[in-house]
């Protein structure tokens, strides 16, 4: 049979759905409209609002969070697909007593302005930097079936293009994931 | 975006039972669904989640070819140590489309079930578009249409499919394995897979009603050097312009084996079989190359903006034979 989420219809039509998120290590049971994308749930219900809406459409990559490891955008998928899943987000990574080595990068290679993209572009250089370790190619790699991957600047960028940054801090976005990918201490 | 239900599939023949009812749809990786349920464009009254199907395998056939699942993500597909070695066209497709991001959720059955980035399907909504809204016209026709088909588009729709890794596995002769409603499966050729737009723009593949992608049987790959390139308005993250798939063999300084898939170009991945007749038992030279995409874009046709896509895909062509005739 199908799913084990409960659902209801609520007057004008709606349906809603009864879940359970695991988000940052914690259980939230919350009821939403099924058509409530992970973004929403995060901002809206749980006002996780770290993880921000850009476009909506992703486009933009601010939405950016890690599920069971890997970098989706938030605003592409609905909350009710992801019972079952490990959710990180910005939240998640770091506090402000003890950075995660990529927030602390950012900050020292002033790797933002304005830091509307910033919390997108640090979970997806995270998940990008895991897809490296795990030798996956892409489009900037000369021969794909190469198992080893040397982490151009041209590799960084290539892989980080789901991320805009409208305030154009690339260059220091770069340094801030090569410091990182390098284990440099700062 | 419309009310819907919501169900998750635990297994494929329940599925398809699912999706049976009148206004279902599958839902898997939700990259361009919901993109188009936010619009209004795909209204859905229910969801059949099928994103934790066992559909996640990519398994060794023994003829040498590879079975792949339709609920393997683009990433993992791009990634696999096989794929990269003996089907580097298919790896070198994923890596050139969307961002790490996407290829992490869409699916290989969904990326072939992509709809057109056509604006005025898309966005412009108050215009005419027959893939829509059948009858009301096609705006694009007469509008702009820089990014428009050049080959096989009919006076209904000029709209081009906007999938790299369908290119990839047209030059590879894939074989789509399908699941129907009444729970038999039958397996389609790509080729056969995407119907041209013709009087029916608004019907894109030839999935029976209820039908899902349940794999993707890669033959074994040809012989030769295999190569993807996509020509596009940005370095990265942009839909074709153009594409080229390319598997070319070259034996003493002539070709013996010649595949050519364009992207970008038309209604579905477009195949052409001029190209490679024009370069099978040719020396590998730029005079053969030329006169390949000659072939190639011999019926092709602009519409104002999109004129000059005839003569970048002959170039386009051309470049990506000369790199893979080179390497061989």
């Amino acid at each position: 049979m199908g799913t084990s989420i409960t659902a209801e219809t609520k007057a004008g039509g709606v349906h809603t759905a009864e879940l359970a998120l695991t988000i940052n290590g914690r259980v939230q049971r919350l009821e939403l409209d099924t058509r409530t994308s992970l973004l929403d749930a995060l901002r809206e219900h749980l006002h996780l609002t770290g993880t921000k809406k850009g476009c909506d459409h992703g486009q933009c990559g601010a939405c950016t969070v890690l599920i069971n490891g890997r970098r989706v955008n938030s605003c592409l998928t609905l909350a009710v697909m992801h019972q079952d899943d490990e959710i990180v987000t910005i939240e998640g990574l770091g506090s402000l007593d003890a950075l995660h080595p990529m927030q602390a990068a950012f900050i020292a290679r002033d790797g933002f302005q304005c830091g509307y993209c910033t919390p997108g572009q640090i979970c997806s250089a995270v998940g990008m930097l895991a897809e490296v370790a795990a030798g996956w190619p892409s489009h900037a790699t000369e021969d794909v079936a190469s198992p080893r991957i040397a982490l151009t600047d041209a590799e960084i960028r290539e892989r980080m293009s789901g991320n805009i940054c409208r305030c154009a801090a690339y260059p220091n976005i770069v340094d801030a994931i090569r410091d990182v990918a390098e284990g440099a201490p700062r | 975006m419309r009310p819907f239900t919501y169900e998750r599939a635990t297994d494929t023949q329940t599925a398809v039972t699912s999706v049976s009812r009148a206004g279902a749809k599958f839902i898997s990786g939700g990259t361009n669904l919901l993109d188009l349920m936010k619009l209004e464009i795909e209204r859905p009254t229910h969801l059949v989640d099928i994103s934790r199907l066992p559909l996640k395998g990519i398994d060794d056939l023994s003829d040498g070819g590879l079975r792949i699942g339709a609920q393997v993500a683009n990433s993992d597909l791009a990634a696999e140590a096989r794929v990269r070695s003996r089907y580097p066209v298919l790896s070198e497709a994923l890596l050139a489309g969307a961002s790490g991001q996407l290829r992490n959720m869409a699916s290989v059955g969904g990326n072939l079930l992509q709809r057109t980035r056509c604006p005025y399907f898309y966005y412009e909504t108050a215009d005419g578009c027959n893939k829509r809204d059948p009858g009301s016209g096609c705006a694009a026709i007469g509008g702009f249409n820089r990014t428009h088909a050049i080959l096989g588009a009919s006076g209904a729709c000029i709209a081009t499919h906007p999938s790299d890794m369908a290119v990839a596995m047209t030059a590879l002769d894939a074989q789509i394995e399908l699941l129907g409603a009444d729970h038999t499966t039958r397996r389609i050729a790509i080729g056969d897979f995407h119907r041209l737009p013709g009087d029916t723009p608004q019907i894109e593949t030839v999935l029976r009603s209820g039908e899902m992608i349940t794999a993707v049987i890669l033959p074994p790959p040809p012989p030769g050097q295999q190569r993807y390139r996509k020509v596009r308005d940005r370095a990265s993250y942009a839909f074709a312009l153009v594409s080229v798939a390319a598997i070319v063999a070259v034996e003493q300084g002539t070709i013996t084996t010649a595949r050519v898939a364009f992207g970008g170009v038309a209604h579905k991945p477009w195949r052409s079989v001029e190209a490679e007749a024009a370069l099978t038992g040719r020396p590998a030279t730029m005079a053969t190359f030329r006169a390949a995409a000659e072939a190639a874009m011999a019926n092709a046709v602009g519409r104002g903006h999109n004129d000059f896509k005839i003569e970048l895909a002959k170039r386009t062509l051309c470049r990506t034979l000369a790199q893979t005739a080179q390497a061989e």
